[in-house]
This record gives structure tokens, sequence and C-alpha cells, in this order.
């Protein structure tokens, strides 16, 4: 099958397109409505009214950086952890970066509950913490796929004992950090508190896409890449801790959310082929565009009352996922399988 | 010249060096020594098929060939050069390795072909002209342009050797190392790919070294043999000297004959014991 270059820019486009929109609305849609033009008087320097300028500024606009950020890097993570493992099951979360998260993230809510910016940072270090330890058993064991996998599962477990242990002994812990632990994006988001994880994400995505070639090289196998001049556990362990900011800086921002990182990559794939020079870019688009889009619904579809974007991904993602994998049979998204 | 200096020498070929040459190599996975104090040497422009029953060696070697492994002690060199003094990418231009056949990658057979390119251009993986000129010629001369397109999981065993030969072609290297490349291919494939894999040295002057298990094909398509057993080089030499030698009989205890056919075409019959 033969994915024509016509198709990928078509799709290309599409996905950009879609993203703009989506931002766009998500900007405009919510309990007090805003109108276009008042994002255009504001991107553009013109008149806007202060109430419309305030909403803008101080509730809507951060949040949707906050979904676009947190969404590529989730998307980008998973493209590079499901390459780097050969593991079509693989995303941030299953090489244990989201239960160090969490666990780092329930014991700041136990520990100093009054420090309500702790959690944000606390996600960051946890989920560098895991990687790192995944990292060393990985070594340990010459970088095997497996063994990244298998060290994954056993530090799930190990942070998910954790997680329960401070669930039981201190269940406040649970109500500061609810959202997180579901994942979705708090309205009290502020530009600020972007700044740290959009100086890891920014970068990080463009470095996955610079070395989106090497991803392409890995799937031909350790010794075939060996061959071609790669140095394979180096190039392994690179791709991973770029991962793992990712992941991490997207984790501080949109707490536990595993789903993106698993299902856009093959989302992509399905539509453009497997070769992760453009499934990478296109992944950062689409992730944050989905991102986004999902996060504007949580806000809207129960007003007055807002889900996380966690759950709505799930009921929205997960069905279309099935429908996915039963459309194409032979194997979602060109993965080996 | 033997250290790695700060700015990675390029290393010129030494065109009197053998195309590959192993010194003494030692090396085991566990405590027990796997290879003992492995010294031979292949020349430039040869064929030659590395035989041996299961578990002698055979992959070990071609292993410590292209440095995926590193030696206790001894060392292999590439034209005269230490496979570990030379970066990685200079290694993989002058040796290609074909591994043994594992799940196919999801790829299209253009884009495994120019995956052979890797080692002559940086991170992003752009193609130059020479580098698509290069893709054009390799996929030209294993005869799959119809397949260029085709999905490498969709396509026959054969087919898809002859495309992986392509990627090693494209990696322009003067030695080329197969590691049991007609592994899973019914009989007709492997001597489509054998007879490719002759034209790679007869036609564009590369040494060829084969890890294989069929000695049919071994003694067919090589002019020279190297029988190994457990971890020790027994023989190396013409497929005349081997066979007179006996090392096959012993080795794999099995009787070899020579047979012609009515119309007068000769083969090693082999009969086990």
């Amino acid at each position: 099958m033969n994915i024509s270059q016509r198709r990928k820019i078509a799709v290309s486009a599409a996905s950009v397109a879609a993203l703009v929109v989506a931002a766009f609305a998500a900007s405009i849609i919510g309990s007090t409505a805003v109108g276009l033009a008042d994002i255009i008087a504001l991107l553009t320097g013109g008149e806007i009214a202060d109430t419309s300028r305030n909403i803008l500024v101080n509730v809507r606009l951060p949040r949707v950086a906050a979904a676009l950020l947190a969404g590529s890097a989730l998307a980008v993570a998973g493209v590079i952890i499901q390459g780097v493992l050969d593991n079509p099951l693989a995303s941030p979360n299953i090489i244990g970066i989201n239960s160090g998260a969490g666990f780092f993230v329930l014991l700041a809510a136990s520990l100093f509950p009054h420090l309500f910016w702790l959690p944000q940072i606390a996600a960051f270090i946890g989920a560098l913490v895991s990687a790192a330890f995944i990292f060393a058993i990985a070594m340990g064991a010459k970088t095997s796929r497996l063994t990244v996998v298998l060290a994954g599962i056993a530090i799930t477990a190990i942070f998910g004992a954790g997680m329960n242990t401070i669930l039981i002994v201190d269940p406040a812990a649970y109500v500061a950090s609810s959202t997180f632990l579901v994942g979705g994006f708090h309205s009290g988001t502020r530009f600020e508190q972007l700044i740290g994880p959009a100086i890891t994400i920014l970068p990080g995505v463009l470095l996955a896409i610079f070395f989106a070639s090497k991803l392409n090289i890995m799937a031909l196998g350790d010794q075939t890449a060996h061959s071609l001049g790669m140095h394979v556990a180096r190039s392994r362990l690179l791709l991973l801790t770029l991962a793992s900011f990712l992941a991490g800086a997207a984790v501080s921002i949109a707490g536990l959310l595993g789903f993106v990182g698993l299902i856009v990559p093959h989302l992509v794939r399905f539509f453009v082929g497997p070769d992760n020079r453009i499934v990478t870019p296109l992944s950062a688009i689409v992730g944050a565009m989905f991102v986004v889009a999902c996060d504007m619904l949580a806000r809207v579809m129960f007003a007055p009352y807002e889900i996380q974007v966690g759950i709505i991904m799930a009921f929205l993602g997960g069905p279309f996922f099935i429908y996915l994998i039963l459309k194409n049979r032979r194997g979602l998204g060109g993965l080996n399988e | 010249m033997n250290r790695r200096s700060f700015h990675h020498p390029k290393w010129t070929p030494d065109y009197a060096a053998p195309a590959v040459q192993l010194d003494k190599l030692t090396f085991s996975y566990g405590k027990k020594e796997f290879v003992q104090e492995f010294s031979e040497s292949f020349e430039r422009g040869s064929i030659t098929s590395i035989v041996g029953p299961n578990g002698c060696g055979k992959s070990t070697l071609v292993k410590l060939m292209d440095g995926l492994l590193r030696a206790q002690s001894g060392k292999a060199l590439i034209e005269g050069v230490d496979t570990h003094i030379m970066t990685s990418r200079q290694r993989a231009r002058r040796m290609a390795v074909l591994a043994q056949a594992a799940r196919p990658p999801a790829m299209t057979v253009y884009d495994l072909v120019a995956c052979g390119r890797y080692p002559y251009h940086g991170h992003q993986g752009r193609l130059n002209p020479e580098d698509k000129e290069k893709i054009e010629e390799a996929i030209a001369l294993a005869g799959i342009e119809r397949f260029r397109d085709h999905d490498l999981r969709q396509m026959s065993g054969g087919e898809r050797q002859k495309a992986f030969i392509a990627m090693v072609l494209a990696q322009d290297t003067s030695v080329v190392v197969l590691d049991e490349p007609t592994t899973y291919l019914d009989i007709k494939a492997c001597h489509d790919l054998m007879g490719l894999i002759t034209r790679l040295n007869t036609e564009m002057g590369k040494t060829i070294i084969m890890v294989i298990h069929d000695l049919d094909l071994a003694l067919r398509y090589s002019g020279r043999m190297l029988v190994m057993e457990k971890g020790s080089n027994v023989l190396h030499g013409s497929i005349e000297e081997i066979l007179d030698s006996g090392a096959l009989e012993k080795v794999f205890n099995m009787k070899i004959e020579l047979h012609h056919s009515r119309e007068g075409e000769a083969a090693h019959v082999l009969f086990p014991h």
C-alpha cells in the first residue's frame, strides 16, 4: 500500500486547519461567550471590552495554551516510546512516568497541603525520578527493549502501591489532587505556570522531529541499526530521555492523561503510514488539537458542571480507537505487531 | 594510530590488507569461552561461506566482525583498521551486515533501501541526489523496481530479502556480511537470492562473507569455505580443498559425493550417516 505524497500533504493541511479551528473555538466557547472579533482585536491590538479581555487573557487562553502544550508533548512522547520500544501498546504511562508523577503529587499534597504550587513541580520531578529508575535498570540490563517495558511495569506497581498507601493514610490528599489523578486542566491556570513546561516542551518536540529518522532506523532491529552505523544503546537512551522530559512536562500541567500518548500516534499512522519523519510532527499537531477539543467539550458538555478532560477523552477516544482497530485488521498504525 | 583520537581520523583503507582479518579473537558470553583465539582472514573479492553445526559460534563471529560484540581479547580488522577504532559511521561505510531475518519492519521497499544511506547523512535523513542515485541503482540491481512502494510486511519472503539486499547495496560498502540470508525461503527463492548475492561479487567486486546453514547452497555458490566447530576454526580454504580434506564429513557427520545428472550438471549430494 502506497501512501502518496499528496495524501500526506492533504492530511497535514487538514490537521493544521483543525488545530486552528479547535484553538479558536475553545477560546470563544464557554460559560461567558466571547466573540471571534474579540480575539482578533486582542491579537491585533484593537479595541476590546474589559470583561472579554479579562476572560481571554486570564481564563481561556492560558487553558488553551496548556492543552496545546500537553497534547503535543504527550503525543510526541508516545511516538518516541512506541518506536524505541517497538511496542504498539507503549505510551508514557507504560514506562512508569505517570505513576511516578502521581506518587510525588500525592506526597506533596499530603505533606505540604498549603503549598498550592508544589504539585506541579512534584509531578515533573516524579516523572523524571521514575524515568531515572528505569534507565538505571535498563542500563544494568543493556537497554534491551523488553527490560525497559518490564522495568516500567515494576516501577508502576511500586509507585502505585505508594499512591494507595498515601490515600489510605491521608485521604485529604486526594481532594487536593483529584483533577490531577484523572487528568485535566484547571480554570485557574495562569500563563506564568506554563513557562517552565513550555521551555521543556517546545524544544523537546522540535528535537523529536529532528531525531525522527533515528526511529525509522531503530524499527529495523538492533543488529541492523548497528550495522548502519547507529549507536543503538546510546540513541535509545537519548530518545527515552527526551520522551520522559516531554511526558513529565505534560503531566505537570495536565495530570495523568494516559490515552493521548497511546492513540494519537496510531491515529496518525492510520492516515499517513509508518514513516516517523511525518508521524512525529503530525502527532504533535493532532495531539494538541485533540486535547484542546476534548477540553472544550469537558467544559461545556455538562455546564455548569465541568468534568475532567481525561473522562471525555476516554469516552470519545475509546470507541474511536476500537473502530480503528476493527477497520484496520492487518494491525493498527503500521508498527510491527 | 590505534588510539581513538579526539577528532576522528578518516581512515584510508589499506589496500594490501585483507578485507576482514580476525586476530586471536576470544569471546565468551558467560564464564565459558565461546570463541577461542580465533584467527582468520578473508581476501578481497572472495565469496566465503561460514559453515558449522548449530551453536558453533558462526553468528557470534559476525557480531564480533562488525563490533556489535566486543571480544575479551584479540581484534577484528576491516581493511586493516580495528573495528573499535573507527566510529560507527566509518565502519558502516566499509562493512554492511544483513542480520538474520526478523519481523519485517513497517516500511515501504523504497524507505528500507533509503535506510542504507544512513551512514552518509546527518540526523534528519534528507536524501541528496547522490543518495537517490545509489538507491535507484540498488533497487535496479536487486530487480525489485515493481515493489518499490510495497509494504515489506505484505511481500513474500524472497522478495523481502531482495529488498534487504538492496538496502545493504545502497550502503555502498566493499564488504558485505550476510547472516543466514536464505532462512525461511523456498528453494526457488533461495537460488534467486544466491544468484543476486553472487552478482554483488562478480559485477561489483564486493567481498562476500556469509553464514549459511544449507551446505548445498554453500558448495554451489561460494568460492571459499570456513568450517567451524565449537568456536574454533577447523579449516578455511577453497571448496576443493575443503572437500578433499573431509572436514565437512567430520564436522557434520555425513558423507558427501559428487554426482552428475544426465545433462552433465554436477552437484554434491549429502548422505547422512
